[in-house]
């Protein structure tokens, strides 16, 4: 067997972070490969690396022996190395057949030659069992169909070697069967295929080789049949058990926020989230452990009042607040720490202060009458500063100048400073170094022991067994499981994180 | 505001005005004319008190127009119907304003501007409300409108309403005098001169209201808050709270209500009754306008006089045969296309100022942060 890909010492460095460093990676030809990592482990920027997306600052890339130097994805498509990137890029009001030879058209003089190009897409069908009908609009299409298109896309333009970016994430479990066997099928045709993924029994299931990152590095290559689920969750997280807290339980009687048999939709209508129950009592904290992308963001979203709620009730304060919107729901105490703050935390071009008041610009302490009230803000925003320590020029500084951690500390700074209750914080400390990470830890416990309800999604899962009273998992927009933080293995978790333990 | 800012925000206008002045000199000398002499005729004539009021009286309907669609465009909503708004509003308006007869003035004059501020924000609402119950942009709606309302409603009713005319025009009923704007000629002439032929309309000190509402309204209040939250990042407006359907209808009745106003001047002090010959495009140059001013009401303001003048001044070339007054159309697309340019590159230097400030605050550990322990 030939080496298809070889990286070698490859390392990228973004402004404060090492994404990559000393990256490993040899994948055979022929072979399904797997990379797995937690969220930030530097696996999408290795395959973009790969893919000619981004160059590496050090380090060599080898493809079938050859010494490459891409500048662009179009040399690295040119040397039989094609991407199906996790969110589509497709032309919605196009034909699958139009898709497929959009860019790479081919042609007899001026017109596009379609008799050509529609023999040429069901050879590919019919060798790879892709099948699809070349005269269907894609928006009418479900996701795995799409996913389909992306795969036949790529091959079309002669890929020997598919790189897939977590591509069961948009999938549900019938159409991952579905996406497993058509993988099968061009490995059996000899393409060799890298895929990223973070749900342990998938890649146990169908990867040939197993490649671990974390935090940049490679950290182990396996092959399934030498390791169990567990073992993949131990080097992925890294082996050291945080330490258990020596803590007091503060939780009071009282129920802060209280959900019930809940369920929601994605844009796209599919079912992200299925009869979710619990609750959040004053003084506690909830954590929600979970591979991103199974429901978390749908939770989240449906508690603040945009997602979009198929049943079930949500409760604040004893009070049914499933019809409320958005601005009630923050009025009534509801804090919020999005899991994204560009998208949903932050208004980039607008001075600190005035982000300082988002989502609270109708609370009496900013405003007077209709008018808000600069003073009282800016004064906020110089409290938050001084508290959370946002590294900023001042309160008057656009957003935007502000560095990622900054930024974060400036969300998470003005929940907590406005006394919110209960708290929905995801992923609080993402982004942050780790002096501000203790530091937001440090306020969360006080804000607890204050008497805060905080219910705290993370991906970091020792943010999670630290500082969370009852852990619950999430998986595939369902609880799994409640645990006991202090009497959970990190194996254990992660066992029901990814669903090894069912 | 430092000085840095201050150059920032003035500086690429007369950047964009003196490069527009080059290229229009270019072209002149081009065609054979004689530039200086062309220039020096449009300063002269330009200068005199009757052009400047002139200028004033053209920037009034232009000023309002560009307010109205930076109301729009805080929001990052696009709205280009102020031109069939104002149509529409000024036709009602004339309607009313002649049917009711001889009024106690204010109450006649009041009557009026209702009537163009609700006929504005009714057609502007309309686009309003497609958006968010059925997500039509706020383009294509507007466009459509623009048809509807000029073509459409204002050409059958005004066939339906029109009155025998002397002059064969097709018009309707004239407004009594009590429902005209009066004349600042005599207040302007205590600190001037006698001015010949032409009045400076009162409506100007409606027009400086409208701009210290608008400044006001976006910049100091809750609900502009919340518009420009939502402009800036409607994802980000929405978890805070900022319902995004009554924040995007409420912008588009604000903006209609000020287009309402566009055909004001006009009617109130100038034609006293609507007929086919009223003003067209203002809507449409509003949108330089509002351009060039970066939607902020003083910014506007210049821009609109800017307008005016350009307009105005530029009789003179024609009548002194120096060149035609096509020139100063090239002029006033020159100054917009730089002025866009400058002020992308003047943001891109902001921004890139602001984040080296921030990155030294990171660097040194110093101001309001307490530093890594």
């Amino acid at each position: 067997m030939k080496t298809a890909v070889r990286l070698q010492g490859i390392t990228k460095r973004f402004p404060g972070v090492i994404a990559n460093d000393n990256v490993n990676l040899t994948v055979e030809e022929g072979e399904i490969h797997a990379i797995c990592g937690e969220n930030g482990a530097g696996k999408s920027t290795l395959m973009k690396i790969l893919y000619g997306m981004q160059p590496p600052d050090e380090g060599q890339i080898k493809v079938l022996g050859e010494q490459m130097d891409f500048s662009s994805p179009k040399e690295a498509i040119e040397s039989g190395i094609g991407m199906v990137h996790q969110h589509f890029m497709l032309a919605d009001n196009l034909s699958v057949l139009e898709n497929v030879i959009l860019g790479a058209e081919p042609s007899s003089g001026p017109v596009i030659d379609f008799a050509t190009a529609r023999t040429r897409l069901q050879e590919l069908g019919e060798a790879y069992g892709l099948e699809l009908d070349p005269d269907d609009p894609v928006e009418t299409l479900e996701v795995g169909e799409r996913q389909r298109i992306e795969i036949i896309k790529i091959l079309y333009r002669g890929a020997r070697i598919l790189i897939l970016d977590e591509p069961t994430a948009v999938l549900v479990p019938q159409e991952v069967e579905e996406l497993f066997r058509n993988m099968r099928d061009l490995k059996a045709e000899g393409h060799t295929l890298i895929f990223i993924d973070h749900k342990l029994d998938e890649v146990l299931e169908i990867a040939d080789t197993i490649t671990v990152l974390r935090q940049g590095r490679s950290v182990a290559t396996v092959k399934p049949e030498d390791v169990t689920a567990h073992d993949l969750a131990e080097l992925m997280v890294g082996a050291e058990l945080p330490t258990p807290e020596a803590r007091e339980k503060t939780e009071k009687d009282q129920v802060v926020i209280e959900v019930e048999n809940l369920s929601a939709e994605d844009e796209e209508g599919v079912t992200r989230l299925r009869n979710v129950a619990f609750q959040v009592r004053s003084g506690e904290i909830v954590g929600i452990a979970g591979v991103e992308g199974n429901g978390q963001l749908e939770l989240v979203e449906a508690i603040l009042g945009i997602a979009h709620v198929t049943s079930g009730a949500i409760r604040l304060h004893d009070q049914d607040i499933s019809d409320w919107p958005v601005r009630r729901r923050r009025e009534a105490g509801l804090g919020y720490i999005p899991e994204d703050r560009h998208r949903r935390g932050l208004l980039l071009p607008a001075p600190v202060w005035e982000n300082g008041i988002l989502g609270h610009q109708t609370s009496k302490r900013f405003t007077k009458g209709i008018w808000i009230d600069e003073q009282s803000s800016v004064k906020f925003a110089d409290e938050v500063i001084e508290r959370f320590d946002v590294r900023t020029p001042g309160p008057r500084t656009p957003v935007h100048a502000l560095s990622g951690g900054n930024q974060q500390k400036l969300v998470v700074g003005r929940e907590l400073a406005t006394d919110c209750n209960p708290l929905i914080a995801a992923h609080p400390t993402r982004g942050i170094d780790v002096g501000s990470q203790a530091a937001v830890w440090e306020e969360l416990r006080r804000a607890r022991a204050a008497g805060l309800a905080v219910l705290l999604i993370s991906a970091d899962l020792h943010e999670l067994l630290g500082l969370s009273d009852l852990l619950l998992v999430m998986l595939r927009g369902e609880i799994v499981a409640r645990l006991d933080p202090t009497d959970v293995t990190l194996r254990e978790l992660g066992a029901y994180m990814t669903g090894a333990a069912a | 505001m430092t000085w840095a800012a201050t150059r920032r925000v003035v500086g690429p206008p007369f950047i964009a005005v003196a490069l527009a002045m080059l290229v229009a000199s270019l072209i002149l000398v081009i065609s054979g004319a004689d530039a200086w002499a062309a220039f020096q005729n449009v300063l002269e004539y330009g200068t005199r008190l009757e052009t400047l009021v002139e200028a004033s009286n053209r920037a009034i309907p232009l000023y309002l127009s560009g307010i109205a669609f930076g109301i729009a465009m805080r929001m990052n909503l696009f709205q280009i119907g102020v031109e069939g708004q104002y149509i529409l509003a000024a036709f009602f308006a004339a309607w009313v304003g002649a049917g009711v007869g001889t009024l106690f003035p204010p109450l006649h004059v009041a009557i009026i501007l209702v009537t163009a501020m609700a006929a504005g924000a009714f057609w502007a609402g309309l686009a309003g409300f497609m958006k968010v119950t059925r997500n039509v942009h706020e383009v294509i709606s507007t466009i459509m409108l623009n048809a509807i309302a000029v073509s459409g409603v204002v050409a059958y009713l005004l066939s339906r309403w029109k009155i025998e005319s002397a002059t064969l025009d097709t018009r309707l009923g004239d407004i009594a005098p009590s429902g005209w704007f009066p004349s600042l000629n005599p207040i302007l002439e205590l600190a001037t001169r006698e001015i010949k032929r032409v009045e400076l309309s009162g409506f100007i000190l409606i027009a400086a209201l409208v701009g210290l509402v608008y400044y006001l309204f976006i910049n100091r209040t809750r609900v502009g808050y919340d518009m420009r939250a939502t402009g800036a990042n409607p994802w980000a407006a929405e978890a805070g709270g900022v319902p995004p359907k009554r924040t995007i209808i409420l912008a588009m009745l604000l903006s209609g209500a000020v287009a309402g106003l566009v055909g004001m001047a006009d009617l109130l002090s100038d034609q006293y009754f609507y007929s086919l010959r009223f003003p067209r495009g203002l809507g449409f140059t509003g949108i330089a306008v509002a351009l060039l001013g970066r939607n902020h009401a003083l910014g506007v303001a210049f821009a609109a006089f800017a307008f005016g003048w350009l307009e105005r001044a530029s009789g003179i070339l024609e009548v002194r045969g120096d060149a035609p007054r096509e020139i100063v159309t090239i002029m006033t697309g020159v100054i917009i296309l730089f002025a866009v340019i400058a002020y992308a590159l003047a943001q891109r230097r902001a921004r890139a100022e602001a984040a080296a400030a921030a990155a030294a605050q990171v660097t040194t550990g110093e101001g309001h942060g307490r530093g890594v322990p």
